[in-house]
Parts: structure tokens; sequence; C-alpha cells
């Protein structure tokens, strides 16, 4: 069957006709019209919403609030949003900037969806039509979800890090990303860390051995040592055309390590 | 096969036409309307071949849905010469030998339009990072890239 | 750029006035305007898309084909298998007698390579192409394969060709293409040294920006015209024209702008059956390779294996060197024999070297059939040979460009292959190259020539 189009004025509307066989969700399309010219047939119906609520951009008191249809390019665009600017920047090159949307890289499933490893280092808040989710719990079980936004506290640009590590630069898909957000205490240790790794998984997660051993070092070589050589705990990394498996475990830690001691 | 009506100005004409439903922009340009300066290297967005700028944003035709575009301005290289002058881009392009076999060219030309629409004076960083989204594989890109910044010279000689 | 007229002065007339003028190219005003036009850049009404299915194993017996399901989709106007084929066999290069004809256009009763076309489906748009390919059931019977050269060519592996009944090509002159040239075991017994390495490649996909695929449009008398970026219009007339049984005036192919070609747009694989679904449909067909297709269906550069055994002198003199070179066609022949004998032809490289052997092979495996690209037969050996070169200098304490000046090919030289040397700049350009790279090397060097006594 033909290819349709369902535009929804509301989110809520795109939910419903996301119940329908062959309904996908579309963003930017990067992804979803990418696998319809490649022959997917098993999608039949595109699902987008015009809703304003989708392409808002809120930050206030130091939080930020991102529609779920946010480009990329307007994030790193976004001048109360430099901090980050980074990782939204690590995604594709410009034209697709101009396209990948923050909803869209949350459901991008490995080795794309580096500006959601982003938002898993600053844990953030995804507000779905079925409720609020720790982005944790969202990556977990996102199927049949539908995002309206992303909230989080807007780090200061020294306590954020990012780095996407491709073979082509300075655009390329992933070997991996990390993002990493360093609470520092009053005696320039790390008192507390996010670290949030992309293509460890099937999903984003958090590399929790390497933060426990972060904790009250500083980050000279020899102190951040342990947390190098814990990164990798617990990973199952995928293999695809970019990498395989065995390569992306190996660099892991050369990669986190460097993003440390810059 | 259902039909969507579609409406948008392309390189600064009004055009109306009823499209297959979901069918990209890319289709509808080249089939449709009879310009084929947007290629299809790969229909999966990642060559940059099919590039064009809708409402002053560079994007990729292959992944746009037509439907979508209804009441933009479109540009596509095969408008970007009037009555016959070229735009500095496409002068610069055959000045500096930056196309062989060409088929990369319309979109490296959009893309470099973005960069010098935004950025008039752009450092060579600049115009790598604006170009990263297409691929050439004639040419090893220096060629390409000494060719914008050509362009952005020219350009900012003639407005001085 | 300078043009260095003292080279080959008393060989020449001084009357080259174009050289170090910068040109425009006569194509470049129609890419920058995107006017140039490609074979693509045109639609027909009423066109159909050809979808072709291929096979998921890298080595299958077909047990049974059902196109009912398919045929039956909305949108569809006809499957093409091979019974629709007048002669269903592939071979490019037949007409100047190269090269077996152990190809199918499509598929008959075996696929030997995961990609390999079994049917064409052909629908009015590429959405109900791709529906209706989704629903054809291939009953395949998996067999075992061989992957790389020396699985290929390991005793009892599995035969990927039974036109061959072996894993390699069997030239006229046996098992390899030959060049025996003085006593090499002789060579070999009088070096100071002796130097044996094995080199691999892997396959290269030319990847062009516009991907391998023709359109054609009935003109309505029993003549096609087909609009293709084939790289090799003659070879895609003639094949077509033995493949479909028709006349050569039958067939007008339109070509002439190919987005990049490298050698991966002259396998005529696109044509015979697009102009043959339009003659069976009535229809215009467009037959274009998706990105994926053109990746990992189109060839590469053939993969391939190549041990180098040398005896050098200390004095830097290669004494002797024997070649044996494995070239990884795939499931098929292609070019393939072709490419391997240049191969030949090619060792030992640019070096008068008094006792030469050759070796080269044809082996195919089950893999993507592999064809030209830049250099076609001879990138590869120049790599391994090259890389020989630097390794055999650092073993005998030689700076590696005064090496190759010790051992460079001169006008008059008999090559291994029996062709008097003549017209050799090889001594010229690394002088030029020393000078230019600043390597120095020592001054009786810089006196040698190509042609002058010295």
């Amino acid at each position: 069957m033909p290819l349709a189009l369902k535009t929804c004025s509301t989110i809520a509307e795109a939910g419903a006709a996301l119940k329908d066989g062959g309904a996908r969700y579309i963003g930017g399309g990067t992804l979803v019209v990418r696998a319809a010219n490649e022959g997917d047939v098993s999608l039949s119906t595109y699902v987008r919403s015009t809703d304003p609520v989708l392409s808002a951009i809120k930050v206030e008191a130091g939080r930020a609030t991102l529609g779920a249809s946010v480009t990329m390019s307007s994030i790193a665009r976004h001048p109360d949003l430099s901090a980050i600017a980074g990782a939204a920047k690590a995604v594709g090159g410009p034209a697709i900037r101009n396209m990948a949307t923050v909803g869209g890289n949350l459901f991008a499933p490995a080795p794309y969806g580096d500006f959601a490893v982003a938002l898993l280092a600053l844990d953030a808040t995804v507000h779905t039509t079925t409720g609020d989710f720790g982005i944790e719990d969202f990556l977990a079980g996102r199927d049949g979800k539908v995002v309206a936004s992303v909230s989080f506290d807007v780090p200061s640009a020294e306590k954020f890090r990012f780095a996407k590590i491709s073979r082509t630069k300075p655009k390329g898909v992933s070997v991996l990303s990390i993002g990493a957000v360093l609470e520092p205490d009053a005696n320039g240790k790390v008192k507390s860390a996010r670290i949030a790794l992309g293509c460890m998984a099937d999903r984003p997660i958090r590399a929790r051995a390497a933060e426990k051993a972060l904790a009250g070092a500083t980050l000279r070589e020899e102190d951040v040592a342990p947390a190098v050589a814990a990164v990798g705990e617990g990973v199952q990394p995928i293999t695809d055309a970019i990498a395989s498996a065995w390569y992306r475990a190996e660099v892991l830690p050369v990669h986190f390590r460097r993003l440390l001691l810059e | 096969m259902a039909k969507v009506p579609v409406q948008f100005t392309l390189n600064g004409e009004e055009k109306a036409e009823f499209v297959d439903s979901g069918a990209t922009l890319i289709k509808v340009l080249r089939d449709k309307l009879g310009d084929t300066s947007p290629k299809g290297g790969c229909n999966q967005g990642t060559c940059g071949s099919c590039s064009v700028i809708i409402d002053g944003e560079l994007k990729l035709s292959c992944l746009t849905l037509a439907e979508t575009c209804n009441g933009v301005e479109i540009l596509t290289n095969g408008g970007l010469a009037k009555d016959g002058v070229l735009h500095p881009l496409q002068r610069s392009f055959i000045d500096e030998f930056a196309a062989q076999c060409g088929f990369c060219t319309s979109g490296m030309i959009m893309a470099a339009k973005a960069l010098l629409d935004r950025n008039p004076n752009p450092s060579r960083e600049d115009v790598v990072d604006a170009l990263s989204g297409n691929i050439c594989r004639c040419t090893g890109y220096e060629p390409i890239i000494r060719a914008v910044l050509t362009a952005a010279r020219s350009n900012s000689q003639n407005a001085a | 750029m300078k043009l260095a007229k003292s080279y080959f002065a008393d060989e020449r007339k001084d009357d080259l006035k174009e050289l170090g003028k910068g040109l425009q190219r006569s194509d470049v005003p129609g890419h920058v305007t995107g006017k140039t036009s490609y074979f693509a850049d045109r639609t027909f009404p009423g066109m159909l898309y050809l979808k072709m299915v291929r096979s998921p194993h890298d080595h299958a017996r077909i047990r049974s084909v059902d196109l009912s399901e398919a045929e039956k989709h909305p949108g569809v106007h006809r499957i093409l298998t091979h019974k629709d084929i007048p002669h269903n066999l592939y071979t490019i290069l037949i007409l100047i007698q190269v090269g077996p004809e152990d190809e199918h256009v499509l598929a008959e009763d075996k696929v030997r390579w995961k990609g390999e076309a079994v049917v064409a489906v052909l629908a009015d748009s590429e959405r109900a192409a791709n529906e209706a390919a989704a629903k054809v059931k291939i009953d395949y019977e998996v067999l075992p394969s061989v992957l790389d050269i020396e699985s290929a060519l390991a005793p009892g592996a599995p035969v990927v060709n039974e036109h061959h009944g072996q894993n390699f090509y069997m030239y006229d002159s046996g098992a390899s293409r030959k060049v025996r040239f003085g006593d090499v075991e002789k060579g070999f017994a009088e070096a100071d040294h002796i130097l044996e390495q094995t080199y691999w490649s892997s396959p290269i996909e030319q990847a062009p920006m516009e991907t391998t695929g023709c359109i054609v449009a009935p003109e309505g008398n029993d003549r096609f015209t087909c609009y293709t970026n084939t790289q090799a219009m003659f070879f895609t007339l003639d094949n077509t024209s033995i493949i479909l049984q028709m006349p050569g005036h039958k067939l007008h192919m339109v070509g002439g702008t190919v987005g990049g070609g490298f050698g991966g747009k002259v396998d005529v694989t696109v044509e015979p059956i697009a102009i043959l679904a339009a003659k069976l449909t009535g229809r215009p067909v467009s037959f274009i390779y998706s990105r994926h297709e053109e990746m990992q269906i189109s060839s590469p550069r053939a993969a391939e294996k190549i041990v180098l055994k040398d005896g050098v002198m200390k004095d830097g003199r290669i004494v002797a060197r024997q070649v044996w070179g494995y070239t990884d066609a795939g499931a098929y022949s292609r070019h393939s024999p072709y490419g391997a004998q240049k191969g030949a032809a090619h060792y030992p490289g640019p070096y008068t070297i008094p006792n030469v052997w050759v070796d080269t092979f044809c082996v195919y495996t089950n893999r993507t059939p592999s064809s030209a690209m830049r250099g076609f037969g001879v990138t590869i050996a120049d790599f391994a040979l090259e890389v020989q070169m630097d390794k055999l200098a650092r073993l005998i304490g030689m700076d590696p460009l005064e090496f190759r000046f010790v051992n460079a090919y001169r006008d008059g030289d008999m090559k291994a292959h029996r062709q008097e040397t003549t017209g050799a700049a090889l001594i010229e350009c690394m002088q030029e190259a020393s000078r230019v790279a600043n390597w120095p090397v020592a001054e009786k060097y810089l006196k040698m020539s190509s042609y002058k006594e010295s």
C-alpha cells in the first residue's frame, strides 16, 4: 500500500494515530524517511504533529525545556545553551542538524542517538503523553511512548564534557560517544559525576562504576586511572559496519581518559 | 495512489502540484517540476547531493516529504544563476576546478551558499564544517574548499 | 608548475604549447548550473521500476521460486525470471575472446554469492516493487561456501562454480598466467639475502556519487533507447545484443556523462535486463541501484594475495624475483582472468632483474564478483612491489631511493615477459623526486640516464 502522511495538530492526536499498524512518528525524517526510502515496507503511515509546544525552547532559572521537534541546529545556536552546544553539533552534518530533532534522537538506535547520550549525562526528564520519566527509565522502555519535551538543569560550561568518536571527521557515524557532567567540590576534586555512553549497548547507558571511582578524585592522570579502568564495566557494545564490539570496548577507556584530561 | 496538493515557491516561482502521498521532495522536484539539479546519490541523507535550501535553511530533499513543504520557499542550484549570470559560487567552482563528474556539485554549492548567506567571511575551518555533510569522490575536496573561500573573498571585494 | 624541458631534450621536439596553462573544463559550466544531463535526469509517463530480488545466501541451490503472491500485488506488471532471457549467459569480454561464459543474467538453479540476481520485479512505483519483492518466495538449500582465497584453494574446498570444476580459472597456459625468465633457483642460490613476504588487500568499492543504472524507453518500432551511465558503451551495446538476441541497430545507447565511474560501471549488469523488461512490458523501465546495491552488489576492486620472494646482493642488485599473485574474482569471472593476466605482465615492476618467475591466478570465492578499478590488475601489485623494495633496502642497509636507482629499468633492457624496454623514465622521475622531496641521493645516481650511456 502507498505511503501516507498524517499531520496532527496536537500531540495527543498523534499518539492516537500511532496505534494503527504501519504508523511511525516522524520528526525530521532523518531515520524514518530513510527507512522508507531503503525499502522498509512495514512502514505505511508517517505521523507528525505541528503542536506548537513541540518546537519551543525555554530556559528559565537555569532549567531548559526543549520541545521534541526542536532541531539540533536550534540548540546549537541558542545563546542560553552554549554549554551543551557541542553535543548538538556532533549530530550529522549541517543539513541533518537542521532536520534532526530532540525527539528523534531519543528513539534513534545505536550507533545514532548522540544527543540522547548528552541528555542521559544531564539526567534529563522526558515528558511524554503518558507521564514524565527519568531519562534512564524512558530509554529502558521507549516503545509506544510519545515525547512532548525534555527538561534538564543547564550545567555551566566547565561541568559538561562531550566527545563523539567517529572514523571520518568532522561528520561521521559514531564509533562511540561519551557525555559527562562533573560536579566539583570546594577543593577542585570531583564531588559527583554522571557519565553516559553511546554505542555501548542497545541504548545510551550510565557508566556507574566509573562514576563511583571518580568520586573524590582530581582530574590528574594518576587519579582518574581507576575510573578509566572501570568505564567499560558492564558494556555490551554493538557491532556494525562502523566498528566491532571488540574495537569499541578497546578504545572506550582511551577516549574516556582523554575526555577527563582535556 | 492517493494524490495530495502541494504548493510552494521554487527559485522564486509559484508551483502547485498534485503529488503521490508520502512522496519525497527530491522526487517532486526532479520528476514533476523538471528541476534535476538535486541528485539522488544515496536516498539515505548521507551524501548531501540532494541538498536544497528551504526557508533559508539547508535541508536534504531525499528525506523531506513534499507534503510538509506547503508555503515554503525552496532554492535549488538549478535556479541559482539568474538570466544566464552565474552566482559567484558557480563562477568560482569553474575557476578553481571544483567539479569533475559534477554529481556532488549542486549539493556542494547549496551547502556553500547556506554558509555564505550566514557567514560571508568564513575561515577554512568554517568551510570544512559547512561542507561536512557533502561527499565528493572525485576532487579530494581541496578545490571545492578553495572555490568557496574564493567566492567569499570576491563577495567581500565587491561589497567593499 | 614548471616544465622540466631538459629531460629527454634530445629525444623529442620542444613544441608543447598547452602544458602548464589553465584550461577550463568543457563540462564544468553544466555541472555548476545543474544543467549537465545524467541518465536519471528524465522520466517518462507510465515508467516502471525494476526491483531486483537477490540471493540472501553466499552459496545455495534454488529449489523453487513461487511468484504467485508477488505477481498479484497491486501495481506489478511483470516479474522476469531466467526463462524470459533469450541468451541467459553473461560474459563481459566475450567479444575479445576473453573470459568464460560462467555467469547467468538471472540465476537458474544456483546462486553463488550474496546478492546474485534471481528475479526482477516490475511495478509502477518503487514502493509497489519493494512490496511485491517481499512477497517473492524462493526456497533455497544453503550450501557450504568459501569467502577468501586461501579457503577457496584449500584441498576439499567446496567448488564455487561447476563450470570451472575447480576454484581457479584455467588459462590456455594452465592454472596460471606464467612468466619464466632466466633461472630463479640459480639466482636465489647466488643471492646474499632472500626475502619472502606475503601481501594482502581487501576488496575496495569504487563508491561513485551516482549509482549504477539505466532508464529504457521503447521507441515503438522494436527499437529501444537506453539512457545509461556505463563507462563501456560498446561493451553494453554488444553484450545486450548477444544476451537479448537483438541486432545492434535495435539498440540505441545514450550515455556520456557518468557521475563517477572509477571502473565500477564497466560490468553491464543493468542494461540487458532493463531493456528486456521494456520489451516485454512495452513500458519505459527504470533500473537504478540503491546506495546499498552500489556498495554491496556492484563489483569492487578484487581482493588480492601476493607472495614476493626476492634474492638480493649486498651491493643492491636484485638477482631473482619470484611472484605468486592471487586475484579474488568473487563468484564469477567477469574481467578477472584478464586482470590477473595484466598482473603477470606487470611484475616484476619497473626494474631489470635477470631471473624472474611469475604465476598469477584468478581464484573464485563466494563473494561479490570483482571487476575493474583504477589501475585494474596492477595497482595492488605496485603496493606489494614497492613495500617489498623498501623492505629489501632496509634489509641490506641501503637508502630506499638509491636501491631503486640500482635496479631501475632502462631503454634496451629485456623485460621478463620478453619485451624490450623503450621510453623508460623511472630514473629521471626519481631524480626529480629526490630534488623536490629534498631526499638526497649519491651523485652517481643523479648522473644516471634511462637512455644515454652513463
